[in-house]
């Protein structure tokens, strides 16, 4: 029996081995992805930072001038751009956008949701939500292209009155052991924005063909930059989540690997004094 | 000679002095040369191209954004922008011909169609920067 227990321990310890090779893998490439996922981020920001002043040039110091963009209407239908990731053994991540994301929806705003990662296909799937698209499954995948074809949709489907308000659901990278869902508005721009305007004298420039036609133009843009930027975000805190999960497995195994050898030990002795009991008892008779 | 710096979504591609740029915005080509007064016009799609200090000329594909003069100091943010010889020809010639394709098939779809006609302009432009 004391054998047939050792064996059983045996095996476990071995199994318990493996997941923890696993999971040590996969901390050590989630961290070698979540730094290429923050000099990705990184490297947009000046593409970004460019236009967000412009507009906001154009914005403060343009008098006539007024744009579809900017106009807030009252809203009868919002649309939400959530992402979330593939693959799940990220700790909280998926779930937690999810729980910010039902909130937004008991709202009882009308709402349509564009996914991006197959979780968030696979939610709101299951949910019954309306979806715009379910062309951008995979949350790795998503390209700047994409993202582009992502804003061309969103600002099409605002400017045609398809929806009234966009907003867009990421996981902002706090810290290597912290990331919060939050939700950010697109679109309108003034709502989004707190800036006022200001009064007071303004360098001329020249706008061609039109203030208001730059700003129309770029517009579709800025939101790109905006999504590819909270694309990366999310990618980085999915993957400094599962580094953190990952981490947190491999020191669970690495314990009952401990408790387990402990176990093991304590059987092979209790065997071993059976054997010599046995042995004792036989050699008085 | 004025400062420029080109950006895109993958990065700064460009930071230093220049005789000129030149690029294709939604009503036309524009140049700038040093001492232009300040300007802001949007980036539509087509050729760009700089001349540096040493009098070369540089071309590359250049498709939307916006290309901003203030302050004396140039500032061009694209959506796509790249260098000529950086250009994959094949790569161009086969969206081309996929492009083509959809457009074909996508005779009542709107939406893909117009994908498929952003695509395909994207493509001629390469194509034309290229050649």
């Amino acid at each position: 029996m004391a054998g047939a227990s050792m064996k059983d321990i045996k095996l476990r310890i071995k199994s318990v081995e493996s997941t923890m090779q696993i999971t040590k893998a996969m901390e050590l490439v989630a961290s070698s992805k979540l730094r290429k996922a923050k000099e990705r981020q990184e490297r947009c920001r000046p593409y970004f930072t460019g236009l967000k002043d412009t507009l906001t040039r154009i914005e403060t110091a343009t008098n006539d001038f007024s744009s579809p963009f900017q106009e807030k209407r009252e809203v009868k239908k919002q649309c939400l751009i959530v992402i979330a990731g593939d693959r799940g053994l990220a700790g909280g991540y998926n779930s937690n956008v999810f729980k910010a994301v039902s909130e937004l929806l008991a709202g009882g705003t009308p709402t349509c949701v564009l996914p991006i990662g197959r979780r968030a296909v696979d939610f709101f799937s299951r949910k019954g939500v309306e979806m715009l698209t379910t062309a951008f499954a995979e949350a790795e995948d998503v390209s700047i292209p994409d993202c582009f074809s992502i804003s061309n949709l969103v600002t099409k489907g605002y400017l045609s009155g398809q929806f009234d308000k966009v907003s867009i659901v990421y996981t902002r990278f706090v810290s290597m052991l912290t990331q919060t869902p939050v939700c950010e508005c697109l679109l309108p721009l003034e709502a989004c924005r707190a800036e006022k305007r200001e009064t007071g004298l303004h360098p001329l420039v020249l706008y061609e063909p039109s203030p208001t036609a730059v700003y129309n133009a770029i517009v579709p843009n800025y939101i790109a930059g905006m999504i590819y930027g909270s694309m990366c975000e999310s990618v980085a805190s999915e993957l400094g989540a599962r580094r953190t999960a990952m981490d947190a497995a491999s020191k669970n195994a690495a314990e009952m690997i401990e408790d387990l050898s402990l176990h093991y030990n304590r059987a092979r002795q209790g065997a071993i004094t059976q054997e010599i009991t046995e042995i004792v008892a036989g050699a008085e008779h | 000679m004025f400062h420029l710096t080109v950006s895109t979504p993958d990065g700064l591609l460009f930071d230093g002095e220049v005789q000129s740029v030149r690029a294709r915005m939604i009503d036309g080509d524009v140049c700038l040369l040093a001492k232009h007064e300040d300007y802001v016009s949007a980036i539509g799609a087509g050729e760009a191209a700089i001349v540096t200090p040493d009098g070369q000329t540089r071309r590359a594909a250049c498709i939307g954004g916006m290309l901003a003069m203030i302050e004396g100091k140039a500032n061009l943010i694209a959506t796509t922008f790249e260098w000529a010889d950086q250009i994959d020809l094949e790569r161009a010639k086969r969206a081309k011909a996929v492009a083509e394709e959809r457009i074909a098939a996508a005779k009542n779809d709107k939406r893909e169609l117009m994908l498929a006609e952003a695509k395909l302009r994207r493509a001629l432009v390469r194509i034309g920067v290229k050649s």
